[in-house]
Order: C-alpha cells, then sequence, then structure tokens
C-alpha cells in the first residue's frame, strides 16, 4: 500500500472516529466506542515494546494503576487540580517504567523472564497499594468528590454532570485525543531511527549490537514510551470513574487487555490495537445479544470468546486481523503480496 | 589498525583462546585460518566485544576497546558478521541494511538512500524489496556484509562469508571484498575456502586450540608443517615430505 493510501486510510478513519457519536445519538453505543478506545489506547501502549520491541509485558498494569493511582491520590489528598495532576501521573508511569526497565534490560532479562519480571512488580504494587494504607487508603480505594456543577465540569475533569455535549461525548473526545497521541507516537517512531533500531532489536538484538544500536537505551526507551501512553489511560479512567482501587488498579485485568487487542489486531502495527479492540468488543456485545439472551447472566461470557479468539489468532494468523485485512487488501488490488516492511502495511 | 596482545578466553574448563597475539595493519587483508572449532569465531567474538576475554588486550588505531560494548565497538569503526547469519528475517533487504546505516546516518529517508547504494555495490538492487528471510544462503552472507559495510566501517571482521556458496559465488564474494578493500576499509577474514584464501589476503594467521601457531604470507603459511599437522593430524607433514621426495617431489 502506497504511503498515499495509507495517509488517505487514516485520515477516513479518523474523520469517522471524530464524527461517528454525533451520528449515533445512543448512549450505549458512545459508551462502547469509549470503551473499544480505551482498550485501543491500553493496547498501543503495550504494541510500543511488545509489537514493536518485541519486549512482552505481562504487567502493563503496573503503568496503568500508576497514572489512575497518582491522578486520583493528587487530587484526593492535596485538591490540585485534574489538569496539573495528570503530568506527574504521566510521569509516574514513565519512572516505574524506567526504573523496571532498567532492572530487567541491565541484567538481560528476555522473552518469558522479561514477562514474568513485569507481572512480579505488577503484583507487588497491587500488594502494596493494599497495605499502604496511608497513603493509598488500602483496600477500601479512593473515591474522588463528585462535581455536580456543569459550569465547574471543565476545570474538574468531570464530564458527567456537564451540559449536554459534555455530559455526551466529553469523555469520549478525551479517549479519542489520548488515542490520537498515543497513534502520533507511535507514527512519529515508524519514521525515525528510534523506530528502526527498536524494530531490529526486536528482530535479533545480538545483530542489532553488532551494527551499533545500543540495545539496552533502545528498549529503555520503548518501555518509557510505552508506559506514558499506558499512563494516560489511567488517567483517563480515573476521571471517567472517580475511583481507583487496587484490584482495578494493578490487578491482572488491564494487563490482559492491553496485549489482547494488539495480539489479535496485529502485533507491531499501528492499526493492530484498533482493530483488536473493535474486534474483540465488537464481539463482547455480539455475544451478550444473542448467546448472553438464551443462556443468560453469564458473567465471563465474553472472556472465553476472547481466548477462544485469541487460540484461533495465534495458530492461524501470525499477523493478526490486520494481516488478514492487508491480504484481502492486496487480493482486491491485484498487487503481489509483498513483505512486511519495518511497518506496518496497513 | 588492529593489534590483539596475549588474549586469552575461556569457556569453563575448555581454553577457546590461548594468549593470542595478532595486528592487522591499515588497508589490509589479513585471514585468520584453522581447523573447526580452533577458536577463531571466539576471538572474533571477544574483538568486537560480544565476549569479555579473561585477559589481553585490544586496540583499534591505537584506543583500547577491550571489554567495551559491542555496540561502542561498532561506533568506533569495528563491525563484524556472525559465520551463522543473523538476518533481521521480517525486514526487507533494504530495510536491513538501513539499520546498519543508521549508525552513521540520522534521517530514515536517507538511511534507506543510503542502503540503496551499499546495495547496489554489492549487486543486490534486485532484492532490495524482498523479505530478509526469502534470501538464498548466499543471499544471507552477502546482507550480512552489506549491513556491515553500511555501518561504514574502518575494520571490517568478516566470518567466513563463503561458506557454503558455490564457485561462482565467491568468485563474486572475492571481487566484492577486493572492493571494499579498494574503498579503504581494512579487512579481518576468517576463511575455510583456501583458494579464496590464498588470492586475498597480504598476511594469515593460523589458529589451532586456541593458540596461534603460524603466520606469515598465505604461501609461507601453506608450506608450514606445524599447519599441515595442524589441518591433517600429527604425521602428516611428514608423511607428506617423505611421499614427495619418493616421488622426485614437486620441487626435484
Ligand atoms: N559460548 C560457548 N560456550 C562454551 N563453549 C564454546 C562457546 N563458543 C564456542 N565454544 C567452544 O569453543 C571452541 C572454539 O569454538 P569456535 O570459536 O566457534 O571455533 P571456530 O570458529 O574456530 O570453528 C569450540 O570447542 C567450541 O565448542
Ligand atoms: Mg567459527
Amino acid at each position: 500500500m502506497s504511503e498515499q493510501t495509507r495517509i488517505a486510510g487514516w485520515t477516513v478513519l479518523l474523520a469517522l472516529l471524530v464524527l461517528a457519536p454525533l451520528a449515533i445519538t445512543s448512549g450505549r453505543w458512545i459508551e462502547f466506542m469509549e470503551l473499544t478506545l480505551f482498550v485501543a489506547v491500553l493496547g498501543q501502549g503495550w504494541n510500543i515494546l511488545g509489537g514493536f520491541g518485541g519486549q512482552y509485558s505481562f504487567g502493563h498494569a503496573l503503568f496503568f494503576g500508576t497514572g489512575a493511582y497518582i491522578q486520583a491520590l493528587l487530587q484526593f489528598k492535596l485538591g490540585w487540580s485534574p489538569w496539573a495532576t495528570l503530568w506527574f501521573a504521566i510521569a509516574g508511569g514513565v519512572l516505574v517504567g524506567a526504573f523496571v526497565g532498567y532492572l530487567s534490560f541491565r541484567y538481560g532479562l528476555r522473552g518469558s523472564y522479561f514477562a514474568l519480571i513485569t507481572l512480579a512488580f505488577a503484583e507487588a504494587f497491587h500488594v502494596l497499594s493494599r497495605s499502604l494504607v496511608a497513603v493509598t487508603e488500602g483496600g477500601r480505594g479512593v473515591a474522588l468528590d463528585l462535581n455536580l456543577d456543569p459550569d465547574r465540569a471543565l476545570t474538574t475533569f468531570q464530564f458527567n454532570f456537564g451540559g449536554d455535549f459534555l455530559k455526551a461525548y466529553g469523555f469520549y473526545y478525551t479517549i479519542l485525543v489520548i488515542l490520537m497521541l498515543a497513534y502520533a507516537a507511535t507514527w512519529w517512531m515508524e519514521h525515525t531511527r528510534f523506530g528502526a533500531q527498536l524494530v531490529a532489536v526486536r528482530e535479533n538484538e545480538d545483530a542489532a549490537e553488532a551494527l551499533g544500536i545500543d540495545a539496552f537505551r533502545v528498549k529503555l526507551g520503548a518501555i518509557c514510551l510505552s508506559a506514558a501512553i499506558t499512563a494516560a489511560a489511567g488517567v483517563y479512567y480515573t476521571q471517567k470513574f472517580l475511583f481507583i482501587d487496587p484490584g482495578i488498579a494493578y490487578g491482572p485485568t488491564k494487563s490482559v487487555e492491553a496485549l489482547f487487542a494488539p495480539i489479535i489486531g496485529g502485533l507491531g502495527t499501528v492499526l493492530g490495537p484498533l482493530v483488536g479492540a473493535l474486534f474483540l468488543h465488537g464481539l463482547g456485545e455480539f455475544a451478550k445479544e444473542t448467546i448472553g439472551l438464551v443462556w443468560e447472566d453469564r458473567p465471563g461470557l465474553d472472556l472465553i470468546l476472547f481466548g477462544v479468539v485469541l487460540i484461533l489468532v495465534l495458530a492461524f494468523l501470525p499477523r493478526g486481523l490486520v494481516g488478514l485485512l492487508d491480504l484481502a487488501w492486496r487480493r482486491l488490488s491485484g498487487a503481489a503480496p509483498a513483505a512486511r516492511k519495518g511497518k506496518a502495511d496497513a | 589498525m588492529l593489534e590483539v596482545r596475549n588474549l586469552s578466553k575461556r569457556f569453563g574448563g575448555l581454553l577457546a583462546v590461548d594468549d593470542a597475539e595478532l595486528t592487522v595493519p591499515e588497508g589490509a587483508i589479513v585471514s585468520l585460518i584453522g581447523p573447526n572449532g580452533a577458536g577463531k569465531t571466539t576471538l572474533f567474538a571477544a574483538i568486537a566485544g560480544f565476549l569479555k576475554p579473561d585477559a589481553g588486550r585490544v586496540t583499534l588505531s591505537g584506543e583500547d576497546i577491550t571489554g567495551l560494548t559491542p555496540h561502542d565497538v561498532c561506533r568506533r569503526g569495528l563491525v563484524r558478521t556472525f559465520q551463522v547469519v543473523q538476518p533481521f528475517a521480517n525486514l526487507t533487504v533494504r530495510d536491513n541494511i538501513a539499520v546498519g546505516a543508521h549508525t552513521r546516518i540520522r534521517g530514515r529517508a536517507d538511511a534507506r538512500r543510503h542502503a540503496e547504494t551499499i546495495a547496489a555495490e554489492l549487486g543486490m538492487s534486485e532484492m532490495l524489496d524482498q523479505p530478509a528471510a526469502a534470501l538464498t544462503v548466499a543471499g544471507r552472507k552477502r546482507l550480512e556484509l552489506a549491513r556491515a559495510l553500511a555501518t561504514g566501517p574502518t575494520l571490517l571482521l568478516l566470518d567466513e562469508v563463503m561458506a557454503g556458496l558455490n564457485a561462482t559465488e565467491i568468485e563474486d564474494i572475492v571481487r566484492v571484498i577486493r572492493g571494499i578493500r579498494e574503498a579503504g576499509v581494512t579487512i579481518f577474514l576468517i576463511e575455510h575456502v583456501m583458494q579464496a584464501v590464498m588470492s586475498l589476503s597480504d598476511r594469515t594467521y593460523v589458529l589451532n586450540n586456541g593458540a596461534i601457531i603460524s603466520q606469515g604470507t598465505p604461501g609461507e603459511v601453506a608450506s608450514d608443517p606445524q599447519v599441515i599437522e595442524a589441518y591433517l593430524g600429527h604425521g602428516a607433514s611428514q608423511a607428506i615430505t617423505r611421499e614427495a621426495t619418493a616421488a622426485g617431489g614437486p620441487d626435484a
């Protein structure tokens, strides 16, 4: 696919995402889209390190939770404005990322060792957030004061009681902006030496080193960028739900959600996480509407489905759904199948 | 240009490189030969920073590079290729070479352009858009060379880039290596293909059981009894001399 086709495709997609809520007036569907974009942000954060860098983390909740907690606690304890706290939340996520990355990469932990160390850190933070009651309020969680004044909806970053527009679309556009920033970061990465070196490290670390790449530094950069995006998802979560507790923040759910979307959508592709998130949540909704009606009240049904999809994708679609779309596109346009480049073709 | 002094590398009980001493003068092609398992690849790895030597010193243009990381060594102008090729399998040939080019070139487009120039020099222009995984053995060996060359080295360490190639391919790559030297890059190579060693090298070192047992021009080395014994086994040298004398001898 040529660069022009790609840019055109992205413009159309962006226009769709910006205009969609104005066409969809059903609150439920906006809610659905919001959740999808949220998962896409988590996924893109994970994808930078896992998909482009080949470092599979099982503990991305670490960065999500840190962002969410800092966002909540600085408001709750110190009464700061949410617009000020969000920078600290993201910086906090990056700091934790740099710390974990420094330890793992300095000591050359790769593959399953890296996955396990991230999982262990997420669990450690889970336990700490439960036990350091004086700082985190422990298992009770942190509930932020609700703002009921529509005029202060913007300054308090609480859109649920805002004016008509904010109430309906405020958080949708918040997460869309975060997603666009995440995508801009990925786009930038793909067009710079840093991105090329990160992919080289994924493909073959020894060869990368032999060719002058400081693999440690490149991976450290990737984990920091990845953590920043994931922490931003945490900021969104805190503002949207005005509540965070140890399980939500550091439990395994967010870590798993973060890696499902990109793996199913297409590892190391720009579009993968969004496609994966759309597919997964579409499937989840579909299951609720159909199987769920007949076979009532089975929480976890969607998780079973996700698991099945994951297995199918791993077995049959090494390049994920994006790879499938790419193949279909080539068939339709009659182009010969070409190599996967350092970047996604989609 | 490259000086190796008293370098030793031990793997547990095995002394893979034993007190090696060698010099690669600027602008030369120097070769390192020796039977399988002699320690040649290990010596390269220790020079290029992939293994920490247990003893000894490596200097590049007068600078001590002992124990530096491989990427540091590469940035100082010494780059190695791998005997077992290590392509970035999912990337195209162009992007593979561009990774090397990024050592000295920041911009993506400039690095890709430089990759195309290097590919053209090595006769790989046709393959630019192929994924590295789709290349033949000869193609992969050449890609190793191209990537290394793209980093803009002053000294190139080539580990058996001719292994597995047919006669025409070997001729090709010998020409390529000569061209690289003419462009001002010093070359230190490990090779089993003797005809290539003889025709390319200004100087040859022979490694056996980790130790350098002979050195000199390729001709001198090839007639060194110690070298013949190392390759063919104990007593081989005498046997050959005896037979040669009995048959009237090549020099007689
Ligand atoms: N990483 C390693 N760990 C243990 N032994 C090794 C390692 N690498 C090489 N060796 C051993 O060191 C010796 C020299 O190997 P190598 O340098 O590959 O020889 P050559 O390249 O001359 O064929 C061999 O006996 C080999 O088995
Ligand atoms: Mg070897």
